[in-house]
């Protein structure tokens, strides 16, 4: 399994069938994936935390939801996912490009990679930062229980390396 | 006419409808008119009203829903007049009850004054757009398309009192009436 296909698959086994999200250079391959599948519906998003009362809605509409993003997108929808998601307990899936780790080029990146593990932190988020596909695909595969049991969104961080 | 009498108003022509209720005065002046289960009381994450309704619009096609927002969170998430115009839910209603002030927060301006909500609505693509005071809302529900309507109001908060149900059961009773 490469790495695109790993996050692909993990998501189908975890029957995650809606997705919002903003992409990113290193989502390319999954978003075509998920263009491509039509027992997932796609929404695009201007701005992650739109994303993030979508999903809060779809979920009570019966979906299984999950959001596409770079880690600056996560930094854009904090107050949402604490004050909507875990104050109401939706679950919810995040897959997460996570620039700014080793290998970056582009500066901007960097602030915001090197503090977005100690943010999940601080906010009490469970994540994980899978090293290949084979726990990549099983951590997401995981996921959408791990998060219907905890009350809380579990987020995906895949560093440059990953890919 | 300040927002309370507005939505008593809304509430005179709501049947069957899922509503989605604005942060703060409105959701307990609506919990405090017509508390229902078919109502979902947003009580943080301001801005976001209108984005859960059209997740609930998009995923469940065969129900009517409306969207109470106001000026001040309509403005700060301006994006999901967008994403909804694209997406083109046509179960969905959205009004924005615009009385040109925080009302919650202290009754601050907005930028609403200097600003004609509706023409953005249109500019963005939206064609079923109307002044609360120029419809009758029932009929604009029944019709099947995705609505946008502007209800201007004076600002000015009610003596509502603080929404007594924890979020947990709101959500739970309204996913129960989703399901029915």
């Amino acid at each position: 399994m490469d790495s695109t296909s790993a996050i692909y698959y993990g998501l189908k086994d975890a029957e995650i069938d809606f997705i919002v999200g903003v992409p990113c250079v290193n989502l390319t391959k999954l978003l075509e994936l998920i263009n491509d599948d039509e027992d997932i519906e796609y929404v695009p998003v201007t701005r992650e935390e739109e994303g993030i009362g979508i999903c809060a809605g779809a979920y009570m509409g019966g979906k299984k939801t999950a959001i596409l993003m770079q880690n600056s997108g996560l930094g854009n929808c904090i107050n949402a996912l604490k004050s909507l998601t875990e104050l109401y307990q939706f679950p919810l899936v995040m897959i997460i490009s996570h620039r700014g780790t080793e290998g970056e080029l582009i500066c901007g990146q960097i602030p915001m990679g090197k503090s977005t593990p100690n943010i999940l932190k601080s906010i009490d988020f469970p994540f994980f930062i899978p090293n290949n596909p084979k726990t990549a695909y099983n951590y997401i595969k995981g996921s959408w229980q791990l998060s219907e049991n905890e009350g809380k969104p579990v987020s995906i961080l895949l560093k440059i390396s990953y890919w | 006419m300040q927002r309370k009498d507005a939505i008593k108003s809304i509430m005179n022509s709501i049947k069957d409808e899922f509503i989605i209720c604005n942060i703060g005065f409105p959701a307990r002046e609506l919990y405090d008119i017509a508390d229902r289960d078919k109502n979902f009381y947003m009580i943080g994450s301001m801005g976001l009203v209108s984005s859960i309704g059209l997740g609930i619009a998009l995923t469940k096609p065969n129900k009517k829903i409306v969207i109470i927002d106001g000026d001040g969170s309509f403005l700060m998430n301006l994006g999901s007049v967008i994403t909804t115009y694209v997406q083109n839910p046509k179960n969905l209603t959205w009004i924005v009850i615009n009385n040109q002030v925080y009302g919650s927060t202290g009754n601050q301006d907005t930028y609403a004054k200097y600003l004609n909500i509706k023409e953005i609505a249109k500019a963005v693509g939206f064609v079923h757009v109307y002044n609360y005071d120029d419809i009758n809302l029932r009929k604009v529900i029944d019709d099947n398309n995705l609505n946008f309507i502007e209800y201007n109001v004076s600002a000015g908060n009610s003596d509502a009192p603080i929404i007594n149900i924890n979020p947990i059961e709101i959500k739970k009773r309204f996913m129960k009436a989703l399901e029915e």
